[in-house]
């Protein structure tokens, strides 16, 4: 027993120690928020580093950035700020994971944040406001953001009138692709108008070598998403931006006549044999087929039609030519009526700010400026990127789906509304809207009872 | 030779047959042979699937299926070349960082078991079955729970000790996943190894204090060399749990320089999921290892498993 007693009074004292030694170690970290960090910035006075100076020296200040963009599309993001460590001295250090939306949540709520975050959902912005520990965007970037961007960017990136997050790329959800080597030889014409669409539509079906059209929405965990977003770019063309957000903020119930009306028209497409799904299979088939996969039909001949986001042209196999004569291309798909103008369904991620230190300020508003903008399309020859920074000269944009997503946006007739599933309660918009949507196309259930149990699913 | 005495030989054979002998005939009847062929077959048509499907082009994987294969011959290693050279990061360096984690994971936990394991089993202190019983009880807590609490302990210890997480971390944040990874294993490994180690008989224990010999002496002379294979059984557990983790990387280890092979395979679709093709050939390329390390060492595992469970 005494030798017992005396190693535990050893282990004790090695404790003892060892907690001494840690706590020597730790240093009370410095906070300077906001402000300059003084010093003369290292770009200071050159022509390139205009706007990015005024914070001092920034040399050996580490920035983290946290995004739900992975690799290969997270090298063009390194290198388009290439020009701000140059000009700043700092070091913006980047980190992307497929698992961000959970882990982001992890890392804020254990005090672990990084500072700068993509935020790809307004919902999600909601919530990480919510804990109090987003940073509200300085003024620098609230300027930028209203010179380059529409106000309605601005709205998604506020919550309660609090501008926190500034846009940053985005991506047209309205469009349909299509192949124009296969129109040229069929001699269709691209349709202007929703009628024409449905005319060119029967007039493919009508000649029955083909169905018109393709569509996917299976996505493991996600399947049904691309059927929601069919039903929101339809329904800004029915009901009209005023419905379609009071429509997402559920001031309107889910069920409402107008709803039923977009949702009918949609199954004029989705659910009409004749008319799907191309190369694929029947009605039924839309559900299985992942979203991946289902314009690949288009490259075969089997399939005319195809409505997806413009970042479906990253699944066209290697090879193949994306560009107005080429294998595949996309149009922008018509309004129906010229009621509601150029309604244009999209996506895009926010910057948020977990830190208001002079280099995450710096860096914030180096991010919402033209100069990134153009920056980023330069430092992406392979395409898929595009922003609806105004400030951004389309000539820079390698793509040219790029350049006409860039287009739709900067067009001044165009009524830029977000992913509406995006803005919902999780329990809405990334559960029942998905599923009911899948039950309308796989199981023939009809659009009242599937509008009517998403209506039911929705707690406020 | 002729067939008349070979039958004798036989019957001689089944009159002496033991009850073994009739189990193994029983148990080794054609019909049972062939049923396990055919269940071994089957359960291995999708791995095989998975196999031919990772050496297929990219167009034909998203086209067609892996069967077709047999009368559309096209083979390529181009998804291989996009695994191990397509991103920017050299594959060899999540390779290095997984080993880097995994090494101290597994010797941490074994090292510290054992000594615990020792302690419960071979010394007498007061409060000690209650202590056992906490620490068997704590495996009934779930990894995820103790998450969010664990990373802010990390983050801001208690006493104003070195923080272990956040945007300084010492070792780039390495720390903080040895020691989950040690924090986790370790009820399990205390419990197997006391159940192994109270089997010894205390004869031994005995007779070594009446020699002369300490603790420390009768731990080291006489208790490892007799634990190596439940430590050997242990250790492959943990190896294999801790190079398949993807979990504990992800929320303990923010640093995308420590990232392990797990993050860089959880990544590999792509953002948008349109590289999904490449996941047939990731996933054979992270089998490797566990693979090389199953088959070696699989006789301890069966062994370990029977170690200290059953009669404890």
């Amino acid at each position: 027993m005494r030798s017992l007693k005396r190693s535990g009074l050893a282990g004790a004292a090695v404790l003892l120690a060892a907690s001494a030694a840690l706590a020597g170690c730790a240093d009370d970290s410095e906070n300077d928020g906001g402000g300059s960090a003084g010093g003369t910035a290292p770009g200071d006075g050159k022509a390139e580093c205009e706007g990015m100076t005024e914070w001092g020296d920034l040399t050996g200040r580490d920035v983290t950035v946290y995004t739900s963009i992975v690799a290969p599309e997270d090298q063009p993001h390194i290198d388009s700020w290439k020009v701000f460590e140059d000009c700043t001295g700092a070091d913006v250090k980047y980190e992307g994971s497929k698992e961000f939306e959970a882990q982001l949540q992890v890392r804020v709520q254990a005090g672990n944040p990084p500072d700068i975050a993509y935020i790809p959902q307004p919902g999600l912005l909601q919530t990480l406001v919510g804990t109090g520990k987003v940073v509200e965007a300085p003024e620098g970037v609230s300027e930028n953001v209203d010179e380059f961007f529409g106000e309605d960017w601005k709205g998604y990136g506020s919550v309660d009138d609090t501008f926190y997050a500034a846009p940053l790329g985005a991506n047209v959800k309205s469009f349909v692709w299509y192949s124009p080597k296969m129109f040229a030889d069929n001699g269709w014409e691209i349709p202007e108008t929703w009628d024409d669409m449905m005319a060119l539509t029967e007039e493919i079906a009508q000649a029955g070598d083909i169905k018109p059209w393709c569509a996917g929405i299976e996505s493991g965990e996600a399947t049904g998403w691309p059927a929601t977003d069919w039903l929101e770019d339809v329904l800004l063309r029915t009901g009209g931006p005023d419905v379609y957000d009071q429509w997402v903020n559920h001031e309107i119930p889910f069920n409402d006549d107008a709803v039923v009306e977009g949702l009918d028209t949609v199954g004029e497409i989705l659910k009409n044999e004749d008319y799907v799904n191309g190369g694929i299979g029947d009605v039924k088939s839309i559900a299985t087929t992942p979203f991946q996969e289902g314009g690949l039909p288009i490259l075969d001949g089997e399939c005319a039609l195809h409505r997806m986001a413009s970042f479906y042209a990253a699944n066209w196999p290697e090879g193949t030519d994306v560009s107005q004569n080429g294998d595949a291309f996309a149009f922008y798909l018509p309004p129906i009526g010229d009621e509601f103008g150029s309604p244009v369904l999209g996506g895009g991620e926010f910057v948020a700010a977990f830190s208001d230190a002079p280099e995450v300020q710096a860096f914030q508003t180096f991010l919402s400026s033209d100069t990134w903008a153009n920056e980023k399309a330069k430092a992406t020859p392979g395409g898929g990127w595009v922003s609806a920074n105004t400030g951004l000269e389309i000539s820079n944009l390698s793509s040219p789906i790029d350049q006409l997503s860039a287009e739709i946006f900067q067009d001044p007739d165009a009524v830029f509304r977000f992913d509406g599933s995006d803005q919902m309660p999780g329990a809405v918009g990334a559960g029942s809207f998905w599923t009911e949507m899948t039950a309308w196309i796989a199981q023939g259930q009809s659009t009242e009872d599937s509008l009517t149990k998403i209506e039911e699913s929705w707690e406020d | 030779m002729t067939v008349i005495p070979e039958e004798k030989s036989v019957e001689a054979i089944v009159a002496q047959e033991s009850v073994a002998a009739t189990a193994k005939r029983g148990l080794t009847s054609p019909w049972a042979s062939l049923a396990a062929v055919v269940i071994a077959v089957l359960w291995t048509i999708p791995t095989f699937g998975l196999l031919v499907t990772s050496f297929r082009p990219e167009s034909e994987i998203t086209r067609s299926g892996w069967w077709t294969t047999l009368w559309n011959w096209d083979f390529t290693l181009d998804n291989y070349d996009e695994v191990l050279n397509g991103s920017t990061t050299n594959l060899a360096t999540y390779f290095l960082n997984s080993v880097v984690i995994t090494i101290p994971s597994v010797l941490i936990p074994i090292s510290i078991a054992t000594m615990a394991a020792y302690a419960f089993a071979w010394m007498k202190f007061p409060g000690r079955d209650f202590l056992f019983v906490a620490i068997f009880a704590l495996q009934i807590v779930p990894i995820q729970v103790t998450m969010i609490p664990l990373l802010k302990l990390y983050v801001q210890p208690p006493f104003n000790l070195q923080p272990l997480a956040g945007s300084d971390a010492p070792g780039g944040g390495l720390y903080t996943i040895w020691l989950s990874h040690a924090i986790f294993a370790l009820p399990l490994a205390i419990y197997l190894l006391h159940n192994f180690m109270s089997q010894i008989p205390g004869e031994l224990i005995e007779s070594a204090r009446v020699d002369g010999a300490g603790h420390v002496q009768i731990f080291t002379k006489i208790m490892l060399p007799l634990m190596a294979p439940a430590i050997a059984a242990f250790g492959i557990f943990q190896f294999l749990w801790v190079w398949n983790d993807l979990l504990v990387a992800l929320v303990f280890g923010s640093n995308p320089e420590i990232a392990p092979l797990t993050v860089r395979l959880a990544e590999l679709s792509g953002t948008r999921g349109q590289d999904w093709y490449l996941l047939s050939a990731g996933a054979f390329v992270s089998l490797v290892v566990p693979l090389v390390v199953f088959l070696a060492l699989q006789r301890y595992f069966v062994r370990g498993l029977l170690a200290g469970s059953v009669k404890g």
